[in-house]
C-alpha cells in the first residue's frame, strides 16, 4: 500500500493510539448506561467526571463549565440560538466574514428572526477591523461570534481583547476555537470569553464528539430536551467512548502542547520556505506574525488548485485547497475572497496543515515533490509561456 | 472526492497532445484567470484539409485538463467539417462520463473547438466572441450559449444549466432569467415530480386552511400549469368553496373546466382536504394581468 502524508490536520487528525486505547474497552466490555442504577452502568458516570476534568484542565475551566456535544458544529449552533433569549430587547448580532459555515449559516438564519447580522471584514491579512469592531458593538449588540483562528489561513485574532472590548459593553461572546485548542494554551479563568466551541476530531480524538464551554453565570437555553444528562441542557444518552477519548486527547494536548509549538511551526516553518523558494509566482496567504504553528495556506499562480490536490495525491500526499473547483461550487473559499486575494491566486490556494505526528522525513519528501508537481501543471496552462 | 473515471486520470496524469503549435492554421482560446478555467487549442492542417495536428494548454481543475487532452485525440484526422460536429456530450461521452458539476468541462472544450475553427475560417483575423447578450455577468455567458447547452443536453433545471455552463453559479442573479430560458425552450417537456403528499393534520382552523390551499397551489399546482404556460391565482375562500382564477394560457383554454376538475380540485382534496371544491372566478380569468401571477 502506498504510504499517507498526511498535512490535512485542519481537516481531521488521526486518533492518537492512547485515546484509541482508552476507548477500546467501552464498546464491547464496558458499554452500560452512565443512568443506569446498577454498577455496571453507574461506573460510566465517574470515567464521563474525569474526561470532564481532564477538558476542564486543558482549557483552565471548571468542570461545571463544560457541556459534551456531539461535534464543533453542534456547539456553535447551540451557543448562538441558545444565548439570545437571554437578551430579548436587543436586536443584533456581530461576526465576521471569515467565520465558519457552522457559525455564518446560523448568524444568517437570524436575520429571517427579525436580527440585524454585522459581518466584520478583514484586510489582505486576514485581520480583523478592529475599529470597525469597536463601532459596532453598541448597545443593541446581543452577542458576538468571532472565530479564533481561521482554518483555511491560520490566521489568529486577538481573542482575548476582542472578549474584553464585547463583555465591558454588556453584550455575550463567543468564540469557534475548534482550530486553537490543542495548538494553544488556553486559561479561559483569566479570560473574558463566554462560550466556546471545541471539537474531538480536531485534536485526535475520534470524530462525533465536541464541546461548549459555557461561563459559570452564562444564560444557556437548553438545546436537546428529554433527559438530564449535562445539567439538563444536553438531553442525551452520553457518547461514552468519545466523551472518554476527548478526554485523553485533552489530556495528550496539555502534556504536548509546547511539542506542538515547537517542533510541528519548525516543520511548517520548513515546509513553506522551502516551496516558497524554489516555485516562483506563488503567495503566502495570511498573517505570518499572528498564525497558528501548523498551517501554511499558499497560493500557486496561474494553476487550479484541484489538479494540484489530485498530483499531490498521486504521492500520498493529503493537502486541500481554497479553489471552487474542489468544493463544486464555482466561486473560491469566502474566506480568500473576504481578504481580497486576487481570484487568479484563490483558485490555485493549497492550505497545509500538521500535526505532531508528522516526520522530518514527510516534510523532505513534500518538498520534494511540490515543485515538479507546480512545473508540471504550469507547463500545460495557456498563462505561462514556454 | 471526485467520481472520476480512470480514462480521465489517465488523461490527466498522462495528458497527451500539451503544448502550442508553431504557425497554427486555428488559434480557440476560451476562458480566463478569473472565472478558473481556460483553454487554447491550435491545430494544423494537411493538404486535404483534415486535421494533421491539434494541441492544447489548459489552466483548470484535473477534468478541465482531461477534457482538453481527450479534445486533441478526438479531433485529429479528422476533415474539419466533422470536427465541427463535435458536441459536449461527445466528450464527455469519449472519456466515459463526467461528474455533474464538472459537465461545463466539455462545454468548455466544444467551445474552444469551434472558436479555433472560426478562427481558421475567418483567415485568422477574427478574434472568437461569445454571440448573444450576457445573461450570467459573473462569468459572462451569453443567452445564446445558455439556449444551447439546454437544447443540446436537455437541461430542465436552473442548477444544471450552472453545471454545464457556469450561468448562474456566481452571485445568482441571474437564476430567474435562466429559468425563463428553460421555460421557452423546454416548454412542455418539463417533467414534475411533485413532492411526497404532507400528512393530514386533522381538523384545520380557518387560517390553517386557507395557508395550506395557497401552499399547495405554489408547490403542487402552479407548476403543472406553468410548463403549459399557465398560471393560477387564489381569489377566495368561502367555507369549503375554493374560487381560483386562471391566468395566461389556462385563461383561453378550452380544456380549463378539465384542468380545474382534475388537476385543481384532485391536488387540494388530495393535499389539503377530501370536501373541498373548486369554482372558477369567471370575471377575473377575463381581466387579464390585473393580478400579478
Amino acid at each position: 500500500m502506498m504510504r499517507t502524508i498526511y498535512f490535512d490536520n485542519n481537516a481531521t487528525t488521526k486518533v492518537a493510539e492512547e485515546v484509541a486505547e482508552e476507548m477500546r474497552p467501552l464498546f464491547c466490555e464496558l458499554y452500560g448506561n452512565p443512568s443506569s442504577m446498577h454498577t455496571f452502568g453507574g461506573q460510566m458516570g465517574r470515567k464521563i467526571r474525569l474526561a470532564r476534568e481532564q477538558a476542564a484542565e486543558l482549557l483552565g475551566c471548571e468542570p461545571s463549565e463544560i457541556i459534551f456535544t456531539s461535534c464543533g458544529t453542534e456547539s456553535d449552533n447551540a451557543a448562538i440560538n441558545g444565548t439570545l433569549a437571554a437578551a430579548p430587547n436587543k436586536r443584533k448580532v456581530i461576526t465576521s466574514r471569515v467565520e465558519h459555515p457552522a457559525v455564518l449559516a446560523v448568524c444568517r438564519e437570524l436575520e429571517n428572526r427579525g436580527y440585524r447580522v454585522v459581518e466584520l471584514g478583514v484586510d489582505g491579512q486576514g485581520r480583523l477591523d478592529m475599529e470597525e469592531l469597536e463601532r459596532q458593538v453598541d448597545d443593541d449588540a446581543a452577542l458576538v461570534s468571532i472565530m479564533y483562528a481561521n482554518n483555511e489561513t491560520g490566521v489568529v485574532f486577538p481573542i482575548e481583547k476582542i472578549a474584553e472590548i464585547v463583555t465591558s459593553r454588556g453584550a455575550i461572546f463567543h468564540t469557534d476555537a475548534v482550530q486553537v485548542v490543542g495548538k494553544m494554551p488556553l486559561d479561559l479563568s483569566k479570560s473574558s470569553i463566554d462560550l466556546l466551541s471545541l471539537s474531538g476530531h480536531k485534536l485526535h480524538a475520534p470524530k462525533g464528539v465536541g464541546i461548549l464551554y459555557v461561563r459559570k453565570g452564562t444564560r444557556l437555553s437548553p438545546f436537546m430536551l428529554g433527559g438530564h444528562q449535562e445539567g439538563g441542557r444536553r438531553a442525551g444518552t452520553e457518547n461514552v467512548p468519545g466523551i472518554v477519548g476527548l478526554g485523553k486527547a485533552c489530556e495528550l494536548a496539555a502534556r504536548n502542547i509546547e511539542e506542538e509549538n515547537n517542533k510541528v511551526k519548525r516543520l511548517r516553518d520548513k515546509l513553506e520556505k522551502a516551496i516558497m523558494e524554489k516555485c516562483p509566482d506563488c503567495r503566502l496567504n495570511g498573517d505570518k506574525e499572528n498564525r497558528l504553528p501548523n498551517t501554511s495556506n499558499i497560493s500557486f499562480e496561474y494553476i487550479e488548485g484541484e489538479a494540484i490536490l489530485l498530483m499531490l495525491d498521486r504521492y500520498g500526499i493529503c493537502a486541500s485547497s481554497g479553489s471552487a473547483c474542489t468544493s463544486g461550487s464555482l466561486e473560491p473559499s469566502h474566506v480568500l475572497r473576504a481578504m481580497g486575494v486576487p481570484f487568479t491566486a484563490a483558485h490555485g490556494s493549497i492550505r497545509f496543515s500538521l500535526s505532531r505526528y508528522n516526520t522530518e522525513e514527510e516534510v523532505d519528501y513534500t518538498i520534494e515533490k511540490v515543485p515538479q508537481i507546480i512545473t508540471r501543471l504550469r507547463e500545460l496552462s495557456p498563462f505561462v509561456s514556454s | 472526492m471526485w467520481e472520476y473515471t480512470d480514462k480521465l486520470k489517465d488523461h490527466f496524469f498522462n495528458p497527451r497532445n500539451a503544448g502550442e503549435i508553431e504557425e497554427p492554421d486555428g488559434v480557440g482560446e476560451v476562458g480566463s484567470l478569473a472565472c478558473g478555467d481556460a483553454l487554447k487549442l491550435t491545430f494544423k492542417l494537411d493538404e486535404t484539409g483534415k486535421i494533421k495536428d491539434a494541441k492544447f494548454k489548459t489552466f483548470g481543475c484535473a477534468s478541465a485538463i482531461a477534457t482538453s487532452s481527450v479534445l486533441t485525440e478526438m479531433i485529429k484526422g479528422l476533415p474539419l467539417e466533422e470536427a465541427a460536429k463535435v458536441t459536449n456530450k461527445d466528450i464527455a461521452d469519449y472519456l466515459g462520463g463526467l461528474p455533474e458539476q464538472k459537465m461545463h468541462c466539455s462545454v468548455m472544450g466544444r467551445e474552444a473547438l469551434e472558436a479555433a475553427i472560426e478562427n481558421y475560417r475567418s483567415g485568422g483575423k477574427e478574434k472568437h466572441e461569445l454571440e448573444g447578450e450576457i445573461v450570467c455577468t459573473c462569468f459572462g455567458v451569453p443567452d445564446k450559449e445558455i439556449e444551447r447547452v439546454i437544447r443540446e443536453n436537455h437541461l430542465t433545471t436552473v442548477e444544471e444549466v450552472t453545471n454545464y455552463c457556469k450561468a448562474g453559479g456566481g452571485c445568482g442573479g441571474c437564476k430567474g432569467e435562466i429559468e425563463k430560458i428553460i421555460e421557452k425552450i423546454m416548454g412542455g417537456k418539463i417533467e414534475y415530480v411533485p413532492a411526497p403528499a404532507p400528512r393530514r393534520g386533522g381538523k384545520l382552523t380557518n387560517i390553517q386552511k386557507i395557508k395550506l390551499i395557497q401552499q399547495t397551489i405554489n408547490e403542487q399546482i402552479r407548476p403543472a400549469l406553468r410548463a403549459d404556460g399557465g398560471n393560477i391565482e387564489l381569489i377566495d375562500v368561502e367555507g369549503n368553496k375554493v374560487i381560483v382564477a386562471f391566468r395566461g394560457m389556462c385563461a383561453q383554454c378550452n380544456l380549463a373546466e378539465f384542468t380545474m376538475r382534475d388537476v385543481v380540485e384532485a391536488r387540494l382534496r388530495e393535499f389539503v382536504s377530501e370536501e373541498l371544491f373548486v369554482e372558477e372566478d369567471k370575471e377575473s380569468s377575463k381581466q387579464q394581468d390585473n393580478h400579478k401571477g
